[in-house]
């Protein structure tokens, strides 16, 4: 059970590697990762690329956020390991923002433990995206509903 | 005194990260304080002209506007959150 918040880029195969070293319980390993994109969410709107994302958080309630949403999953799932990365500071296209990686004996439990920490984060974590884009300049993210959505099928 | 944080973009339309202040005389919850942060100038009556889109944490806790503040406090206002 781990979280880390960093700023620098993270090394999927050797983290996944860790997770389920010297566990050979371990049945499956499930992951997700999040990377920056250049289209612009919202179609149509002249506002162009995107260039690059900034990503602040709120240090201390960031870790302590993202601990008790792997801790809820960790009470709802049997998990034997589990992983949440989250980057912060400028980010372009293609790089990777967050990792979040969960083992268990049985592939469900990894997969919807997954998903789960996926859609809590996107909600609950104090994280915001400033995006620089091509031609509309720098802005900041906004929230949408779809995640609120998301976030409350496991409720 | 209170520890007051402000994130994205109510930070820039404050105009800092973070201030402290004496607890405000006849304050004892959030909406209190945020009706009190109004009245400090253009930036802050900005930044908190819509509360449907600020949210509250209090010493690292998600809040409603209904909770006490007490001296001593972290209070942070920032915009729903964008992360993943």
């Amino acid at each position: 059970m781990s979280v880390r918040v960093q700023q620098q880029d993270f090394d999927i195969g050797a983290e996944l590697a860790a997770l389920s070293d010297g566990d050979t319980g371990i049945g499956g390993v499930c992951c997700f990762t999040g990377l920056v994109r250049d289209l612009h969410p919202q179609a149509g709107e002249a506002a162009g690329t995107v260039r690059a994302l900034t990503l602040e958080h709120y240090p201390g309630m960031t870790e302590r956020q993202l601990e008790a949403i792997e801790t809820e999953a960790r009470t709802r799932w049997p998990l034997s390991a589990s992983l949440i990365i989250h980057r912060f500071g400028r980010m372009e296209p293609g790089e990777r923002i967050v990792l979040v990686a969960c083992a268990s004996a049985h592939r469900e439990a990894a997969f919807d433990a997954c998903r789960f920490i996926m859609d809590w984060l996107k909600t609950k974590a104090p994280f915001w995206k400033l995006e620089e884009t091509d031609r509309s300049g720098e802005r900041w993210v906004a929230a949408r509903e779809s995640d609120e959505n998301a976030a409350g099928r496991w409720v | 005194m209170l520890k007051l944080l402000y994130f994205a973009w109510l930070r820039t339309k404050i105009g800092m990260a973070e201030e402290r202040v004496p607890l405000p005389a006849g304050v004892t919850d959030v909406a209190g304080l945020i009706e009190w942060l109004r009245g400090r100038g253009a930036g802050y009556a900005d930044a908190l002209a819509n509360l449907d889109v600020v949210k509250v944490a209090v010493n690292q806790e998600y809040v409603p506007f209904s909770h006490p503040v007490t001296a001593g406090d972290e209070v942070a206002l920032f915009p729903p959150v964008t992360g993943g």
